[in-house]
């Protein structure tokens, strides 16, 4: 398997990586500090066109391949997983759904200031009642005339409050028997009438992005936003959960690497009995085997960020990689605390903090145990 | 209004180590960047082109094929059309020569693109040599005012010249003169533009035209080492300095202290 970006890509992402030294890692641990909303980066990334990276020219978007996009998310959360999260949900929960089943007025209206950054996404799906379970979605949507009446809760919107545009899903089938087939996916703007925002989330990790609950009382919604046909909602939010995957797994890889890039430097310079430690095997075989984890879900997240590229079945490799990836994140966090002791526990340096952010990433997007579903369920079909 | 900032590709000195072995720079592996200061004047080019759009930016430089690259980063961040100049005879110039190949340059890309320039811009000075000459060199030999250590430029009302805010030891003053004019520009509280990803793009695409002696109508007596009466006698990497001491006690009180009972044990009090 070739995961080589080509020239123009490796720049792009020399360009970003660029932008992540001078405008991301050094307010990362001010903005977790002060629970502040990555404003900066959400701004300059829109400017620099980054935020379209893998829509299409006609778009609005850059046109580069899916796995630059995934490389992209990975390079943000080397410096600041809250930064990788927002690029990612926007890129594939909100403008990817949109991108796939959004009719050419909606791509118009929508896809294009989303591309170009004007516009920031999110998406609702999680509901105190509903999570891993999609099924369990009350949000209600009522066709009158030609609107629809959504009312209901949505929790843990990441997002939220910032995002201008929402991929929003609910019941417009009232009757729980048809199970999934009742939930159908809407695009909803900040400001329609009865759309407001809740209480935002306080968080043990990626504190800098902004976690808000979505209040939908009487919110009126234009019939021609439906996204998708009615009762589509559920397969829609599988497709989309199974690219956001990908962009979680990024995230989670990137936050494991910048913790073993950041602690190098740290292990070299500090000297224990006279020696520093990246000199006590110990160090050393934990540093092989960490970067060993890193590289073999690299790889895992590569496949799968190709073959979604390629248009082949990936829902069961991005769960691998996901699942693997955030297992990675959390233990190689831990370790590197750990390897940089006291220190490593303070917030004076970043890791503490990249193991607090590693954790969401056993969580969202699907838990590890969802994930094992996943696989399982692809493994038993067969 | 047409603009020409003059840019060098210089090895990034922020990266490069010293062998403490030899004492010598280890170039190996060094990534080469558009000069910092270089990458200043553009972008104060770049704001005067975001408030008028007719403003065209040129950017050119003098260096080996591998400027090329550096021309193209500029073309990402603000430039509309560069050229380099490259010819052995222009190897090992010094700053007189320098100066007069780009001004010979200069004209000759007025004369191929049928304008003249009203501004030429530079960096203070190059972060390798280091000797905030050829700007103001180029001003000499084609006879332009020049205002150096420029924080931002504005073009006058009338557009027929330009104001320059120049930083001094002790404050700024603010100078007007007339086009065509030359201006070197120092750190200023702004940074650099990051590139998009479009702009990247175009950049790949540019073909960017690349001079000769004969191109510019040279004269190789005045151009590279015959050209250059500067003769480097020596280089040396000056001694590394020492890391210095830090006192932070509990207290100011303690500080002075201690610092006090340093500086008397070693006979300085």
């Amino acid at each position: 398997m070739d995961f080589k970006l080509n020239e123009m890509e490796q720049e792009i992402l020399d360009m970003l990586h660029d932008f992540c030294l001078k405008e991301v890692k050094p307010i990362a641990a001010e903005l977790d500090e002060k629970e502040e909303f990555t404003m900066n980066a959400r701004e300059k990334l829109a400017e620099m066109g980054m935020l379209g990276t893998y829509i299409p020219e006609e778009y609005g978007g850059a046109g580069l391949s899916y796995l630059t996009y995934i490389v992209c998310c990975e390079e943000l959360a080397k410096y600041c997983a809250s930064t990788s999260i927002m690029f990612s949900v926007h890129g594939s929960l909100c403008s990817w759904p949109i991108l796939e089943f959004g009719t050419e007025e909606q791509k118009q209206k929508y896809l294009v200031p989303l591309a170009q950054g004007e516009k920031l996404g999110a998406m609702g799906l999680t509901e105190p009642g509903a999570g891993t379970d999609a099924n369990g979605v009350r949000t209600t949507a009522v066709l009158k005339g030609d609107k629809y009446i959504l009312n209901g809760t949505k929790i843990f919107i990441t997002n939220g409050y910032y995002a201008d545009t929402y991929v929003v899903f609910a019941r417009t089938n009232p009757d729980l028997s048809v199970g999934h087939k009742g939930l159908s996916a809407f695009i909803v703007e900040k400001g329609f009438k009865g759309f407001s925002f809740g209480t935002k989330e306080k968080k043990m990790g990626i504190r800098a992005s902004a976690t808000y609950e979505l209040v939908f009382d009487d919110c009126e919604v234009p019939a021609e936003n439906l996204l998708g046909k009615e009762g589509e909602g559920f397969k829609i939010a599988m497709m989309l959960l199974d690219g956001g995957r990908i962009g979680v797994a990024a995230q989670a890889l990137g936050i494991a690497q910048g913790a073993i890039d950041e602690c190098i430097p740290y292990l070299k310079q500090r000297k224990q009995f006279g020696k520093p430690l990246s000199a006590f095997q110990n160090t050393q075989f934990e540093l092989a085997d960490m970067q060993t984890k890193v590289d073999a879900a690299r790889l895992l997240i590569y496949r799968a960020a190709m073959a979604k590229q390629n248009h082949e079945p990936y829902s069961h490799l991005a769960a691998m990689g996901k699942m693997f990836a955030a297992d990675v994140a959390s233990d190689v966090t831990r370790r590197v605390v750990q390897l940089v002791g006291g220190c490593g526990y303070t917030r004076e340096y970043p890791f503490e903090r990249m193991m607090r952010d590693a954790k969401i990433t056993e969580i969202y997007e699907g838990t590890t145990e969802v994930q094992k579903m996943v696989v399982s369920g692809w493994m038993l079909k067969k | 209004m047409n603009i020409l900032v003059c840019i060098k590709q210089v090895p990034d000195t922020t990266i490069i180590k010293i062998d403490p072995v030899t004492n010598t720079l280890m170039r190996e592996g060094v990534p080469a960047i558009v000069s910092p200061f270089d990458a200043y004047a553009l972008e104060a080019a770049a704001r005067i082109k975001d408030k008028d759009k007719s403003t065209k930016i040129y950017v050119l430089s003098m260096g080996p094929e591998q400027a090329l690259a550096a021309l193209k980063e500029c073309l990402s961040v603000g430039g509309d059309k560069a050229y380099l100049v490259s010819d052995r005879a222009c190897g090992g110039s010094d700053t007189l020569a320098t100066g007069y190949i780009l001004s010979k340059a200069i004209q000759k890309i007025e004369a191929d693109e049928g304008i003249k320039f009203d501004m030429l811009m530079f960096g203070k000075q190059a972060i390798d040599g280091d000797t905030a000459q050829v700007g103001p060199q180029v001003a000499e030999d084609l006879d332009y005012p020049q205002v150096t250590y420029g924080w931002e430029v504005w073009p006058t009302e009338d557009g027929k010249g330009v104001r320059v805010k120049k930083e001094l030891e002790d404050g700024f003053e603010i100078l007007e003169m007339a086009c065509p004019c030359a201006v070197t520009i120092t750190k200023p509280d702004y940074e650099p533009r990051f590139p998009t990803i479009k702009s990247k793009m175009a950049a790949n695409k540019a073909k960017i035209p690349v001079l000769n002696a004969a191109d510019c109508g040279l004269d190789v007596e005045r151009s590279g080492l015959k050209g250059s009466p500067t003769k480097v006698k020596k280089s040396f990497t000056p001694p590394r300095k020492e890391g210095g001491l830090k006192i932070k006690e509990e207290t100011p009180e303690e500080s002075a202290k201690k610092l006090y009972d340093l500086l008397k044990d070693k006979g300085v009090i």
